[in-house]
């Protein structure tokens, strides 16, 4: 592919400055509404006792599950030693640690006392899978950027192998205690699934290769290359591959709930609507989720007649929107559906007993949650711009 | 240096060895004091004592919400409740599907000897007394509202707002997460709850407080003769707080 014309390596610094600018101002916002939300009080968002982790908990969560999923990357170059993964690992560990940075803002900077974050190093429940997350979120940053420095620093590179090693492992024990916030809560109907573990690891991996391919794209189109036939099939293949096993996961979730008769209501709420004031979750889930983030991505990723880069990186962008629609739906539709304290009873109370929720975010919850994708941004911006994080596929020719 | 000169700064040592002596004397003495005084507050907590509630939910009436508004004056909570306000005790109206038949249940902080919200708690904030009773320290909740998604009753609240004018027994604040003490601060002066004071004295009895580990305690006999039951009993979270009539 013939370079750039010369007018955008002229303006190259700009651009860069201009970035920069762009990401810092959607940090700034970011903290804004965290710095209202601290003056005002949750008051000011749509959250309520009955939704008590809105929007902001979607961003972190996938922020969190896909930092851990975009170093898969790395982990299939250095662990399982496939050459075309290798050139990446830099560039999968960078993203890793950028993601991870963003998902902790926007998780901290929620918290109803977010001055207090020290509390929860001095304080520790070791019963607590939220303290157990504490040490896995801590370790995960500490093995990644050890890893780095192995990937990066010509003389450690033999202890690359090892630190892929650890990180892979780290990263599986990270995403299932991520999934496992959710899976040992007993008090709601949409969680309490072991099946929940598995189902995070297997989302981490197609939403984390999903946001590697579109920085990756992004890298190659500054820098005037297009990606190697050969390299950009494999990585479609393998992404549709994730999304596939993410959707049968969750089908097996929903199958398994539809089967006890006592979570019939339940997922007649989520899959069908059936008493949901704000009729949300089930469209999120079927047009949002499987139809748009799964199976249009597997079309454009597996038919030969789709195949080429505008596809791949379309079928990217609709893995991501899938990624928050089900997570809307996880999170936010869990909480709305009412807790069944009196089971073959109907319920009413001023505390909305009985009532399904709805819950509407406000302004701070959209700032915070893009806040950390600023974030995210911003240090993936930096990164690229100051190491040196280009894949480089020496083996298949650089495609100048 | 004159003779004159040494004895001034003789002197001026002197009085700064005094002066910070008395200073520290009066910024520590408030302290110990206050050590004295906690001390002093606190009563023996033991494990012989289980606090627990019988809610007798066929004496308790539909339209009566003395309870409720007991609480609120005892503990400082918002008298008419907005969607976001706190609420540690609440009236469920309930009607079953089947049969149509209706009841009218005070639903608060069930006190259960396995606590999930103490389970997922990070920081430990939430604790469960050896009498029993489930708290929150306000001082080491960050707010992370895990306890709220963990709790089946439904018993927790989150502080939206800025507070003013709070009770100085019953600390509160903007975001941290609080339910039903029990009002332990009228329990270890040897008081009972403030609803179940407000429902005999409505003259309901709807509520019995008392210590189900004491086999001879009013609550301990009504449990043994009469069927109550917990709520969620399926979990195995074993409340101390029991209903008959449901």
């Amino acid at each position: 592919m013939a370079r750039l014309d010369h007018g955008f390596y002229s303006l190259e610094e700009r651009i860069f400055y201009v970035l920069l600018l762009l990401g810092g101002a959607v940090t700034a916002a970011g903290l804004y509404a965290a710095h209202s939300m601290e003056t005002h009080g949750h008051a000011i968002t749509g959250m309520t006792n009955q939704v008590v982790w809105g929007l902001p908990h979607v961003f972190a969560i996938f922020l969190i599950v896909a930092a851990s999923g975009v170093l898969n990357v790395a982990s299939i170059g250095s662990v399982f030693g496939q050459a075309l993964y290798k050139p990446r690992a830099p560039l999968s560990g960078l993203l890793s640690l950028a993601m991870l940075a963003g998902g902790l803002t926007v998780l901290m900077l929620d918290l109803g006392r977010p001055d207090r974050v020290i509390v929860a190093a001095t304080h520790y429940n070791a019963s607590s899978v939220f303290a157990w997350n504490v040490l896995l979120y801590s370790g995960m940053a500490a093995i990644v950027a050890l890893y780095l420095w192995t990937l990066l620093e010509r003389r450690m590179n033999r202890y690359a192998k090892a630190a892929g090693i650890a990180a892979l492992i780290w990263r599986f024990a990270l995403t299932t205690g991520t999934g496992s916030i959710f899976a040992f809560l007993i008090a709601r109907q949409a969680y309490q699934s072991a099946v929940l573990a598995p189902l995070f690891i297997v989302l981490s991996f197609a939403w984390g290769l999903a946001a590697f391919l579109i920085v990756q794209a992004a890298m190659y189109a500054w820098n005037g290359q297009a990606l190697p036939e050969a390299v950009r099939a494999r990585m479609a293949r393998l992404l549709g591959v994730f999304v596939a096993a993410a959707l049968y996961l969750v089908a097996v979730y929903h199958l398994t709930n539809l089967y006890f008769a006592k979570q019939a209501a339940f997922e007649a709420f989520i899959l069908l609507g059936r008493g949901d004031p704000s009729g949300l979750f089930a469209p999120l889930f079927w047009l949002g989720y499987v139809l748009l983030g799964t199976l249009l991505p597997m079309l454009l990723l597996w038919l030969p007649q789709a195949a080429g880069p505008r596809s791949l990186l379309a079928a990217c962008a609709l893995v991501l929107l899938g990624a928050f629609a089900l997570l809307f739906v996880f999170i936010i539709g869990g909480q709305a559906f009412p807790l069944e304290i009196f089971p073959g009873y109907t319920a009413t109370s001023s505390f909305a007993d009985g009532t399904a929720e709805i819950y509407s975010p406000r302004w701070p919850e959209w700032l915070l949650g893009f806040g950390g994708l600023g974030v995210a941004f911003l240090l993936t911006t930096i990164g690229v711009r100051a190491l040196d994080f280009l894949p480089q596929d020496d083996f298949v020719g650089r495609a100048e | 240096m004159s003779s004159g000169s040494t004895e001034a700064l003789a002197g001026r040592r002197k009085f700064l060895g005094l002066a910070a002596a008395g200073a520290g004397g009066v910024l520590l003495a408030p302290g110990i004091h206050l050590i004295e005084v906690a001390q002093a507050a606190t009563p023996e907590v033991t494990s012989k004592v289980r606090w627990g509630l019988l809610i007798d939910t066929t004496k308790c009436s539909s339209g009566c919400s003395d309870c409720i508004s007991a609480c609120n004056a005892e503990n400082g909570l918002d008298p008419v409740p907005s969607p976001t306000s706190a609420q540690w005790i609440r009236k469920v109206e309930i009607k079953e599907i089947k049969t149509g038949r209706q009841a009218s249940v005070p639903v608060m902080c069930q006190h259960c000897a396995e606590p999930p919200c103490v389970d997922v708690c990070p920081t430990g904030a939430s604790f469960k007394r050896a009498d029993g009773i489930v708290l929150v320290d306000r001082h080491a909740c960050i707010g992370c509202r895990y306890c709220v998604m963990a709790c089946p009753y439904k018993a927790r609240s989150f502080v939206h707002e800025p507070l003013t004018n709070q009770k100085p027994d019953v600390p509160r604040g903007k975001g941290c997460v609080e339910g039903c003490t029990l009002c332990v601060q009228r329990i270890d002066r040897g008081g009972t709850p403030a609803c179940v004071e407000a429902c005999d004295k409505a003259g309901h009895h709807a509520m019995l407080f008392g210590n189900l580990n004491d086999p001879d305690s009013a609550i301990s006999k009504r449990v043994r003769e009469l069927a109550t039951r917990q709520l969620r009993a399926d979990l195995k979270l074993d409340p101390g707080v029991r209903y008959l009539g449901l």
